[in-house]
């Protein structure tokens, strides 16, 4: 009877003292987190991280020599390697963790549409601090875009601007301080990969709101939804908006105009690329978040949820093929094409953002209250 | 036979001991949610609160909250100790309730529980003994209380586990195994038992033997011969769902509220144990009072059958969800207040917009500006969520100069591992649709057959 009395005391005692708190590093599954964060970095994040430090590399070496040589051959060179880097971004964006997300390299790379207006105010007056919250949509490859693609109609009006304009030494140094910017954010990043970060990143392997999937899986979704599904589709067509305009002169690349829809393509396979663990440049496929689904015989309506997942990505393709290559174009012709590819964008983030997030029990809010 | 029911009598110990478990559970309760920070974080920094239907004058308090909350686990001690009882269990009564009624975002079956609890214990005679009252006012201590006053706490508990195992005779628990075959798996790193939680008939199993389980604890823990091992299985289950699931201090409160199920002579050794530091007290909780045990029992006891109607309406309030069309799970239609408890997995996605009437300006609306992600989360799979939500973003948006605001949303919902699907009517503008116990037309059918209660 003591003993009784006594466990029940105790058991008092333990509603005053217990603790629910989920704030520590806590694993609830035994899917291996480790393997995933360690497939992550090693064959997707640095690889990927250090593809795209390559092609803006490349870009910066192309600008120095089109500065100090401006003319038609030495800009197509430029042009091509800004595509290059351009392609080559569409598979990091979605990194908005550690370093990345610290210096705000999305805001510091693609911020479209560029402020044409700022541009010319900083190659006039100079003194410009691109670290600030000011100059993120005067900076990045959107600026490129305007200072090799954008400043007139015709290539030989263009290279004038580098070679006989007033201030051309003002507008070259603004396009090598751009192609500067670039370089040094991503060689800080790719930096800090190569140091101590990749262990950090992967040994934070539980599943609270700060452990390093909770973290991924969030900006994963979180730039597949504000990045892609809206400022590459979403935003142009009005399909967000729907106040019955268009606005075609938003869309990414607005003066290259015609890779819009290449550049949505390669994000889209960035993604399922993602979700699917594949390695950089193979056909490799590691452990990935299509995994930890199956893993936790993640079913919908009978289906694997990654296969739906799978499908609808494929769908989205699809569906981006038919249309014009530049979106602009595709905007003012037929805008109902575009907004079926933003409806086929929109039906996966649903899939993604509930259907996956219920599955991997992923926190997405910081109270861990007592449920019922 | 219901007179001699009425006229049979019990120890007023095991209500003394009950009343003391009760007021020191709350007050821990109380103390834990307020040391976990939780009274900033869900009462005082959310800018925008869900209200009940019919009560939306309830509100927090702003500072005073904190007050409110000192307010009720001082009740709880009183309470516990028995000191102005009747002063003490009401205010507690309307406190907790207060509290539990300034936002349905923190809505737990555990919480309406102790509003029913201790709404009964104002009517029982709880502080007759073993109490401050009854040291200071001979005329209340009383060695015995009508049976009734006991039993009432009985059924009421019979009455949540046995509708809480009713809930879940239905083909989603039984047959697909769900929502277990969802969470066991989240949990597979549990100790010892985790690695089990893969396999599909261990998820069939902890379904049947949890139906179960409700359906019979409450029969098992009246009957003297199965008590004993019934109470075992009570802890077992209750610790196993503590280990699981983040549901707090619940576990405890059950496994120490079956307690009552005891005999009389098991609450007094528990009593005896705890006041054996006041030994010389204790006999006079224990010597009759010749005074009071002469009295008749009045002959209409009014108390009685208020509480009779109270149960009898406990019993018929969770069916209320037969009077409205189409899949419970889904609506949520007469599902609060009914001990459906742990029964469904169920997530939302709601994307809101606000268009100008006039100039057909849409805006889509960032959630997280005025809710905070708890609200967001529950508020997304609720349609009186939802439809509160929209009202009050029609308000906010009028006043910054939107002409009559249309709101509508993009929702979705997945329920039980099916896909979700569209949940709301998209082209319904909720600001123009009010909140009753109605049927709410503008959710969209939910295209399958959940059968069961």
């Amino acid at each position: 009877m003591k003993n009784i009395i006594l466990g029940c005391f105790s058991l008092l005692f333990l509603i005053a003292c217990s603790s629910d708190s989920s704030s520590n590093e806590i694993n609830n599954d035994n899917f291996n987190r480790t393997e995933l964060l360690t497939n992550w970095a090693d064959n997707i994040i640095i690889p990927r991280y250090e593809n795209y430090q390559a092609k803006v590399v490349l870009l910066h070496s192309k600008v120095s020599t089109f500065v100090s040589t401006p003319d038609q051959t030495n800009l197509d060179e430029v042009r091509i390697a800004w595509l290059e880097a351009y392609k080559a971004y569409q598979y990091v964006g979605m990194f908005s963790i550690g370093k990345a997300e610290l210096i705000n390299l999305n805001s510091t790379v693609n911020i479209y549409p560029t402020n044409q207006a700022g541009i010319q105010t900083n190659i006039t007056n100079g003194g410009y601090n691109f670290a600030l919250l000011s100059q993120y949509d005067k900076q990045g490859l959107p600026a490129i875009d305007y200072m090799i693609n954008g400043l007139a109609n015709t290539d030989a009006e263009i290279i004038a601007f580098y070679e006989t304009n007033t201030d051309a030494t003002k507008y070259k140094q603004y396009l090598s301080d751009l192609t500067n910017q670039l370089k040094v954010n991503i060689d800080a990043v790719v930096t800090d990969w190569n140091g101590t970060y990749r262990n950090t990143f992967i040994s934070s392997n539980g599943n609270s709101v700060s452990s390093s999937t909770n973290k991924m899986v969030n900006s994963f979704i979180k730039y597949y939804e504000k990045d892609i599904r809206l400022g590459k589709v979403g935003y142009p067509c009005g399909a967000f908006v729907n106040d019955g305009n268009k606005y075609p002169e938003i869309v990414e690349a607005y003066f290259k105009n015609d890779v819009s829809k290449l550049l949505l393509e390669e994000s889209i396979k960035a993604s399922q690329d993602f979700f699917n663990g594949k390695y950089f440049n193979a056909t490799t496929e590691g452990s990935s978040l299509k995994s930890y689904l199956d893993y936790l015989n993640a079913k919908r309506d009978g289906q694997n949820l990654s296969a739906i997942i799978n499908n609808q990505f494929q769908t989205i393709l699809t569906v981006n093929n038919p249309i014009d290559n530049s979106y602009s174009n595709q905007i003012n012709s037929n805008n109902v094409k575009m907004v079926e590819l933003y409806d086929a964008l929109q039906l996966n983030i649903v899939y993604l953002k509930l259907d996956m997030m219920q599955a991997l029990n992923i926190t997405v809010d910081y109270v861990d209250n007592d449920g019922d | 036979m219901i007179q001699t029911y009425l006229n049979k009598k019990s120890d007023t110990v095991t209500l003394a001991f009950f009343r003391l478990a009760f007021g020191l559970m709350m007050l821990f309760s109380i103390i834990r949610f307020s040391a976990y920070g939780w009274i900033d974080k869900m009462y005082i920094q959310p800018k925008f609160h869900f209200t009940y239907y019919g009560f939306e004058w309830v509100k927090p308090l702003g500072n005073f909250t904190y007050i409110l909350f000192f307010i009720c686990g001082l009740a709880a001690l009183f309470i516990a100790i028995g000191y102005r009882y009747k002063l003490a269990i009401t205010v507690f009564f309307l406190s907790f309730t207060y509290i539990e009624l300034m936002d349905k975002t923190t809505y737990l079956n555990h919480y309406y529980f102790i509003s029913v609890v201790s709404f009964i214990l104002i009517f029982l005679p709880a502080n007759a003994n073993y109490s401050v009252d009854a040291l200071q006012k001979e005329k209340i201590k009383r060695l015995q209380i009508p049976t009734w006053n006991i039993d009432v706490l009985k059924v009421m508990l019979t009455i949540v586990y046995f509708y809480a195992g009713l809930a879940k005779l239905n083909s989603d628990w039984l047959l697909e195994a769900m929502p277990l075959k969802i969470w066991l798996p989240n949990q597979s790193n549990t100790p010892i038992i985790g690695n089990w939680f893969h396999k599909e008939w261990v998820q069939y199993a902890f379904s049947w033997f949890g139906a179960l389980y409700d359906l019979i604890i409450p029969f098992l823990l009246w009957n003297k011969k199965t008590r004993n091992i019934a109470f075992v299985f009570v802890v077992i289950f209750h610790v196993l769902t503590k280990i699981l699931f983040p549901i707090g201090v619940f576990p405890y409160v059950m496994i120490i509220s079956t307690l009552i199920f005891f005999s009389a002579g098991f609450h007094k050794r528990i009593m005896n144990f705890i006041f054996a530091p006041f030994k010389s007290k204790l006999t006079v909780f224990e010597t009759p009072n010749t005074l009071i045990e002469t009295m008749k029992p009045p002959k209409y006891n009014l108390k009685m059958c208020f509480l009779a109607l109270f149960m009898a309406f406990q019993l018929v309030f969770p069916f209320r969800y037969w009077l409205y069309p189409d899949e419970l799970f889904w609506t949520e239609e007469g599902f609060r207040f009914s001990w459906r408890v742990m029964l469904m997995e169920k997530a939302g996605y709601a994307q809101f917009y606000v268009t100008d009437a006039k100039t057909k300006q849409r805006k889509a609306i960032d959630t997280t500006r005025f809710l905070t992600p708890f609200q967001e989360k529950q508020m997304a799979f609720q349609p009186d969520f939802i439809l509160e939500y929209a009202h009050f973003l029609h308000d906010y948006y009028e006043k910054t100069g939107v002409n009559d605001p249309i709101v509508t949303v993009d929702s979705y919902v997945a329920l039980n591992g099916r896909l979700s699907q569209r949940y709301l009517d998209p082209n319904i503008d909720l600001a123009k649709e009010y909140e009753s116990f109605q049927h709410k037309t503008w959710i969209l059918p939910f295209n399958d057959v959940i059968k069961g209660f």
